[in-house]
């Protein structure tokens, strides 16, 4: 359990994200996971992305998307992070999404890791959780929070 | 006010978990004690029979089909999209609490309900969903109903799978199917004869009706008792077949074990031996207990009246054959594969062994064959058509259930009446005695005979006289459907009728 990978770092988050579209805020999101060698196939991971998508759109209440798949491109459990001033629509009735949350899930992903994306999501649903990523600033403070504040049951 | 719920999303990463938080946040605010089963990729955390049973309502915030929903048949539920919950939670919580309280079956409505003796107006909130769950204010009929019901309804898969399985070996195999010996398919099955397959059929099916009575014992055992009611209730029935109570026995056993179980698990004890109750003592001296009474106490009476009616039964048979038709009709039908049934069809099966060898046809014995074998049929088929005729007088799953029941009759397995005798015994069982009465004497007056021991329908070709022996069988479906149709009448129309599959079902659906 202690040799579980944080679920998100600094170089997953970006803090002023500007994007045109899901699809667009979904692909920067993608590219850092990429980047840090998380996902091994890019295009392959957006295609597993879009057809969670396209099923129902993920935008929440509260500011909130949460694009998400279970891929066979992803190589450990991790959590994108942008954080939108300007704001990006994810089909939430609500306006758009101030944070946005790619979470990535290998397929045949450990207990442990699908447990603790699990506790991620239930900490989107606090007021207070979401403020702090909002106002935390720095990919650093970002990637910290989250840490922090997501950990094993 | 106790709240349970199911979440569940199409990828089980995000949703499932959110819309959990958010069902437990906003109750927590409202001050209502809820417990989430979230059904996601991270491993389910099922909800524990106890914390369901004591649930005052149910909420499904499920985009999946619910995993097990057997577990809460009977509450009253809220069905919503789990992005629903997420997005709303304290609507759906207050649709929780709405819904909860507009039920008749809180506490308060049950007393305001006249307390149905034969359950007509149980419209408890809790069926036979898991443990404990009859409400604290019903009536001593509407609980007994609801063990019923409870035991019922963990008996109807065994009651399918083993007597389709047996009717599907006679279809394949023929009657004598029911010779075969378990030796006979061991090591050396064919799989490219129709006869080893229909034997495995058979014995399967076999296999399977020994679970019956254990298995309904069991589960209204439990329905009592909750856990520990279990092995009691399973061990008390399958005693009850040892002894020849057969089922209604293992109703007996049933409640003895239950409230056995339930006596013993009130019992309080230093805090250092609690941990052993669940695991040891109550196991123990619950089972022991079942055992005692079904063997020592009730064995013997049992078995008395068993053997009292066998010998009454031989010393009738040279009497008057019509009334002889008669009244193995009413006993086929009495207890439906129960110790009075096996009485009256043991002694036309150890008839018919006694003139295997003798070449006439027109033996008494196969007359009386023929007469059990037809008034055998008419219960299920009875109830078959009177789930057709008069849809609304049965619950959704008796409707089902009375698919199945076409099978089994036309199959010979009166079997497939139990599940509507067992939950409303005083207006099913006269009704099928009525019918399987004018069937037997039918029978016994148009003098139609039978050589098989058993297979319905599927022996037809096998009956002398089979023109008036299917007209015997159809006459008594009839008056049994139609009893059964006037008897749900009486006392039904003060009351709606209801029952709680039905009522959530009906919910669900409307809520959905």
């Amino acid at each position: 359990m202690a040799s579980t990978t944080p679920l998100t770092e600094a170089g997953l988050v970006i803090v002023d994200l500007a994007a045109p579209t899901k699809d667009e805020a979904t692909r920067q999101l993608a590219q850092t996971l990429f980047d840090q060698g998380r996902v091994s196939d890019l295009d392959g991971f957006l295609a597993d992305v879009r057809a969670r998508e396209a099923q129902m759109a993920t935008g929440l209440p509260g500011g909130i998307g949460i694009p998400h798949a279970r891929s066979s491109h992803v190589t450990v459990a991790s959590v994108a992070v942008g954080v939108s001033p300007a704001g990006v629509d994810f089909g939430a009735e609500d306006g758009p999404a101030h944070l946005i949350f790619l979470i990535a899930a290998p397929d045949g992903a450990d207990q442990n890791h699908l447990v603790i994306l699990a506790q991620l999501a239930r900490k989107l649903v606090h007021d207070d959780f979401r403020q702090s990523l909002r106002d935390a600033g720095t990919p650093e403070a970002v990637a910290e929070i989250v840490t922090r504040e997501v950990v094993l049951p | 006010m106790r709240i349970v719920a199911v979440t569940s999303c199409i990828a089980g990463i995000a949703h499932t978990y959110m819309a959990a938080e958010a069902l437990e946040q906003s109750a927590k605010k409202s001050g209502y004690d809820i417990q989430v089963e979230t059904q996601g990729a991270a491993g389910s955390n099922p909800l524990s029979a106890a914390t369901i049973a004591a649930a005052d309502v149910v909420i499904f915030a499920a985009d999946l089909e619910v995993k097990d929903k057997a577990r809460f048949a009977g509450k009253p539920t809220v069905t919503v999209g789990v992005s629903k919950a997420l997005a709303d939670a304290p609507t759906v919580i207050q649709q929780a609490v709405d819904l909860y309280e507009s039920t008749p079956a809180t506490p308060a409505g049950t007393a305001a309900a006249p307390a149905a003796t034969v359950g007509a107006a149980a419209a408890a909130a809790s069926g036979p969903s898991l443990a404990t769950k009859v409400p604290k204010g019903a009536g001593v009929g509407t609980r007994i109903r609801q063990y019923l019901m409870t035991g019922v309804s963990y008996m109807i898969p065994f009651v399918a799978a083993g007597g389709l399985l047996i009717a599907l070996s006679f279809i394949i195999g023929g009657y004598e199917i029911v010779s075969v010996k378990p030796a006979d398919i061991i090591g050396n099955f064919n799989a490219f004869s129709s006869h080893d397959w229909a034997a495995l059929m058979f014995l399967v099916g076999a296999a399977t009706f020994g679970f019956l009575v254990p298995v309904l014992s069991g589960f209204i055992a439990f329905a009592i008792a909750d856990r520990p009611g279990i092995a009691p209730g399973i061990v008390g029935g399958a005693i009850a077949l040892t002894v020849g109570a057969g089922f209604l026995g293992g109703l007996v056993s049933g409640f003895v074990a239950g409230f056995i179980a339930l006596g013993i698990s009130r019992i309080k004890l230093p805090a250092a031996f609690r941990s052993l109750m669940p695991v040891i003592i109550i196991p123990l001296l619950a089972t022991f207990a079942t055992g005692l009474i079904m063997f020592v106490i009730l064995g013997a009476p049992l078995k008395a009246v068993s053997t009292g009616l066998s010998d009454w039964l031989n010393s009738l048979s040279g009497g008057n054959l019509i009334l002889l038709g008669i009244l193995l009709g009413l006993m086929m039908a009495f207890d439906m594969g129960g110790p009075v049934n096996k009485v009256a069809y043991a002694f036309a099966t150890t008839g018919l062994a006694s003139v295997a060898l003798d070449g006439d046809p027109n033996s008494v014995q196969f007359k009386i064959m023929a007469i059990v074998m037809a008034a055998g049929m008419t219960p299920p088929l009875g109830l078959a058509l009177a789930t057709v005729i008069r849809r609304k007088l049965f619950t959704v799953a008796e409707r089902e259930n009375g698919k199945a029941a076409w099978v089994l009759g036309a199959s010979f397995i009166t079997e497939g009446a139990i599940p509507f005798a067992a939950v409303d015994p005083l207006r099913v069982i006269p009704s099928l005695m009525v019918g399987s009465g004018v069937t037997g004497g039918l029978v016994a007056a148009f003098g139609s005979t039978l050589r098989a021991p058993h297979g319905g329908i599927w022996v037809t070709p096998l009956v002398g006289q089979p023109f008036l022996y299917v007209l015997a069988i159809l006459i008594g479906t009839v008056v049994t459907a139609l009893l059964v149709i006037v008897a749900k009448n009486l006392k039904r129309s003060a009351v709606p009728l209801t029952d709680p599959l039905e009522e959530s079902y009906a919910r669900e659906t409307a809520i959905a």
